[in-house]
């Protein structure tokens, strides 16, 4: 199972409580899809401008493979106040640490519930799912 | 979804597999970049076997492919092949195919697997009252491609009753292949290398799989997937439909004129008039563009110049070969020269492209 000190998207986001505000990043299975196991198959991550303002779901950014382009989904509504200028240039970091040095952005929510995202066990049935399918 | 007789061995060596054209098909084994590089330096092998295989024959088979296709099949000597497109009357093609001239009145088409049941309904639409057999060979036969510098070591031995490079492009002949009689082999392929096409029997696919990655392991022959393939055609050029020609891109803006013949002695075809309007005026160009930016081209991603948009990207690929990026689009006339600098948008963004003369690669140049 995934870590369960965190919430998901069913789109494979990530979103972590850490004091303020909500780290948010995408998880093994997102890489793995991308990546396929090969990370030089990730050429490119957009991501946005400190301050933007999100809203719930918004697409904050996106993440390119050699064949797919991804977008990244604002699991909460709030304020870009960080984002992690390691990924950029290293986006191996991705693949060897999606849950803490692969953060990819900071945001303040507008609130600090995460009720409305998926518990680490459903998640785990959305990715049984997606490798079934 | 279908499967090719070489499904379960794709899914054994651990390939992505993904929907394509109706099949399940195998996008990569392992990196799609290493697979690039592997075609260009060594040898690759490819299930195609989802590609749309039909042998038209009888006596009205000549007329039919002649009022169909772009090509002029007459003119196609028997054991040669020609590349054309099929047509609406208006010029937008339904499809684009090899035409394999089997004997006078024999015909052999090899078509997109995407396109295929819409290509047979064409043809039979077109065949009422004409005198031929239209025999869907799809399903009954396998399609191997073997492509690279070394592809002619890594198959030869394999072969009797035919020396693979005495065999000239776009050429076909009948050989013994693992065993099999009567297999049908074309120096043809999509990745601007040498290489040939295998056609035989379904049954053998596997069999004859496994053998050639036996008999190439000398020269570095390993599966190549559908992605590999893709880079691989983009990088030498060639349109894929549903991309650089669909039905909204004709076949001479496309930059295929060498495809479409508007010989008199062809006669009348499916498309001539509309495609010779086309001719006469064109106003855009399929081009290449390179970027040196991070961003991937990606079809449908629009192209600017100063505040205008100009243009729409068609394909992309990450270039192992000419190591940046790149894409073909299509673009006004007087912004297709060589050297123009556009800017490909996405969601807002923008990354300056420099349009390039197609193809990126050329095994000769």
């Amino acid at each position: 199972m995934r870590p369960d000190d965190r919430k998901y998207l069913e789109s494979h986001e990530w979103a972590k409580l850490d004091g303020d505000t909500v780290l948010v990043g995408i998880t093994d299975f997102a890489v793995g899809e991308l990546s396929h196991g090969n990370i030089e198959d990730l050429v490119y991550c957009d991501l946005p401008e400190v301050g933007r303002q999100l809203e719930q779901g918004e697409t904050f950014g996106e993440i390119e493979s050699v064949k797919a382009v991804a977008d990244l989904n604002a699991p909460v509504a709030g304020e870009i106040v960080e984002v992690n200028p390691a990924i950029e240039d290293h986006l191996e970091i991705l693949a060897t640490d999606p849950w803490e040095k692969g953060w990819m952005v900071r945001i303040k929510p507008n609130s600090k519930s995460l009720d409305h995202l998926l518990d680490a066990e459903a998640y785990e049935q959305v990715v049984t799912e997606a490798q079934g399918a | 979804m279908k499967h090719t007789p070489l499904h379960d061995l794709h899914v054994a060596a651990g390939a992505t597999m993904v929907p394509f054209g109706g099949w399940h098909m195998p996008v990569q084994y392992g990196p799609i970049l290493d697979e690039v590089r592997r075609v260009r330096a060594h040898a690759g092998l490819f299930d195609l076997s989802h590609m749309g295989r039909v042998l038209l024959d009888g006596p009205d088979a000549l007329g039919l492919t002649e009022k169909l296709v772009t090509c002029f099949v007459g003119k196609i000597p028997v054991g040669s092949i020609r590349y054309g497109c099929l047509c609406r009357e208006d010029g937008m093609p339904l499809d684009d195919l090899l035409v394999y001239r089997d004997a006078e009145s024999t015909i052999y088409l090899v078509v997109n697997a995407a396109n295929t049941e819409r290509d047979l309904a064409w043809i039979r639409e077109h065949a009422s009252g004409a005198e031929l057999t239209i025999d869907d060979q799809t399903e009954a036969t396998a399609m191997l491609a073997v492509q690279g510098p070394q592809s002619p070591e890594a198959l030869q031995p394999l072969v009797e009753g035919l020396t693979l490079t005495d065999l000239g492009y776009y050429k076909f002949a009948h050989a013994t292949v693992s065993g099999i009689p009567n297999v049908r082999v074309s120096r043809t392929g999509y990745t601007g290398e040498i290489g040939f096409e295998l056609y035989f029997p379904a049954e053998e696919g596997p069999r004859i799989w496994n053998e050639i990655l036996t008999a190439g392991k000398a020269q570095g022959i390993a599966p190549i997937g559908l992605g590999a393939r893709d880079t691989l055609r983009l990088e030498a050029g060639m349109s894929l439909y549903g991309h650089e020609i669909d039905e909204e891109h004709d076949p001479i803006q496309a930059g295929l004129e060498f495809a479409v013949s508007f010989k008199e002695e062809k006669g009348d075809w499916i498309g001539r008039a509309a495609l010779e309007r086309i001719q006469a005026n064109p106003q855009r160009a399929l081009v290449g563009i390179t970027t040196s930016g991070r961003r991937v081209p990606r079809k449908g991603y629009a192209l600017v110049h100063g505040e205008r948009v100009v243009g729409e990207v068609v394909s992309g690929a990450v270039s192992p070969t000419l190591e940046t990026n790149i894409g073909s689009a299509y673009l006004p006339l007087d912004l297709s020269q060589p050297g123009t600098e556009v800017e490909m948008e996405m969601r807002g963004k923008r990354q300056t492209c420099t349009v390039t003369e197609l193809p990126f690669y050329s095994r000769t140049r």
